[in-house]
């Protein structure tokens, strides 16, 4: 596969999600980590960008700790898919290139 | 570390470069390149003025691949060789000349 | 075998080290000889502005340093077009004049030929 994204600031309060989507291209994926899981909720910023985005094929990950640890199971935007620390590892084997945006 | 030009003393670092760059004149020159067991020549004052014109321009001090480059396209093409300036600075150009010329380590260079 | 590494800077000068950081590890890479590029985009294209005065705070000048990338022999110097569009930047106000605009999609490309990403 292709880069792999990580994002760890929460949208709210940064632009590094918008620079994520701008240049991901559709073999890429994105894993929103640390405050970058505040991107999940439907309210959020860049919510609708990030889905369409997933329509056009990119995978968008989480960090399921992440997630829990910050409370937000019960607001996350649909088609992203939950992951844990071991995955988290794996997907930085199946990518080609590991591009954090902080 | 220190180097005594005549009562003068002058600070150096644990390398041997000058800790006050505003401390360099022609006398501190002669008296660094002497710890290098190097005596100035016209050819060697060239490389010095042009690593401090390399210094002004970049603020940097340069490494030697930029220094190679540097030297062929401001002085001489025949003077830009790494082989050229290895035989006036040995063992290492872009330090030694740096030094001598009163210049910061060059911090990327092996 | 050389890998080919791209050195993303999207920070502005001086107000933290990073952007020198990133230009420390490229000067660096240079020496070992590494097929590298640097791309600039958010921020980090305020780096390459030409009317920097950074005496006025006792720092050094990081266009000067970007001045002599082609020096040490790093000549791909890519810019995100959008970055400087949203920042009002010219290309005739940067430091350096041999470099690529990229629009999004090309950074996306760029990025998929890279065996190293190194972000800052």
């Amino acid at each position: 596969m292709s880069i792999l994204h990580t994002v760890n600031k929460s949208p709210f309060a940064h632009n590094t999600l918008f620079s994520c989507l701008k240049v991901c291209t559709e073999r890429d994926g994105i894993l929103l980590l640390e405050d970058g899981v505040f991107g999940t909720i439907t309210s959020a910023p860049g919510a609708d960008e990030l889905q369409l985005l997933i329509q056009r094929g990119v995978k968008v990950f989480a960090l399921i700790n992440d997630i829990k640890a910050r409370g937000l199971e019960e607001k996350l935007a649909p088609n992203i898919e939950l992951i844990d620390y071991n995955t988290f590892v794996q997907l930085t084997l199946d990518h080609r290139c590991v591009q954090s945006w902080y | 570390m220190q180097l005594n030009i005549d009562g003068r003393i002058i600070a150096l670092d644990k390398d041997g470069y000058l800790i006050n760059l505003n401390d360099w004149d022609k006398e501190a020159a002669e008296a660094l390149a002497a710890q290098e067991n190097i005596s100035l020549t016209p050819e060697h004052w060239e490389i010095i003025y042009l690593l401090q014109e390399f210094y002004r321009e970049f603020e940097l001090s340069p490494a030697m691949r930029a220094l190679v480059k540097y030297t062929e396209k401001k002085l001489d093409p025949e003077k830009g060789k790494s082989i050229y300036l290895l035989q006036l600075f040995p063992p290492s150009p872009a330090k030694i000349a740096s030094k001598i010329a009163g210049l910061p380590r060059p911090t990327n260079c092996l | 075998m050389n890998k080919k590494m791209l050195l993303i800077s999207r920070q502005a000068p001086y107000g933290k080290s990073t952007a020198r950081e990133a230009i420390d590890i490229a000067l660096a890479a240079s020496v070992y000889d590494q097929d590298i590029g640097i791309l600039f985009m958010d921020d980090g294209v305020f780096q390459l502005l030409k009317s920097q005065k950074s005496q006025n705070i006792d720092q050094k000048n990081i266009s000067s340093i970007l001045s002599a990338l082609a020096l040490y022999g790093i000549e791909n110097i890519y810019v995100h077009q959008e970055s400087l569009d949203a920042r009002t930047i010219r290309t005739d106000e940067l430091v350096v004049d041999d470099l690529q605009l990229l629009n999004n999609k090309d950074i996306g490309h760029l990025l998929n030929q890279q065996d190293q990403l190194l972000s800052f």
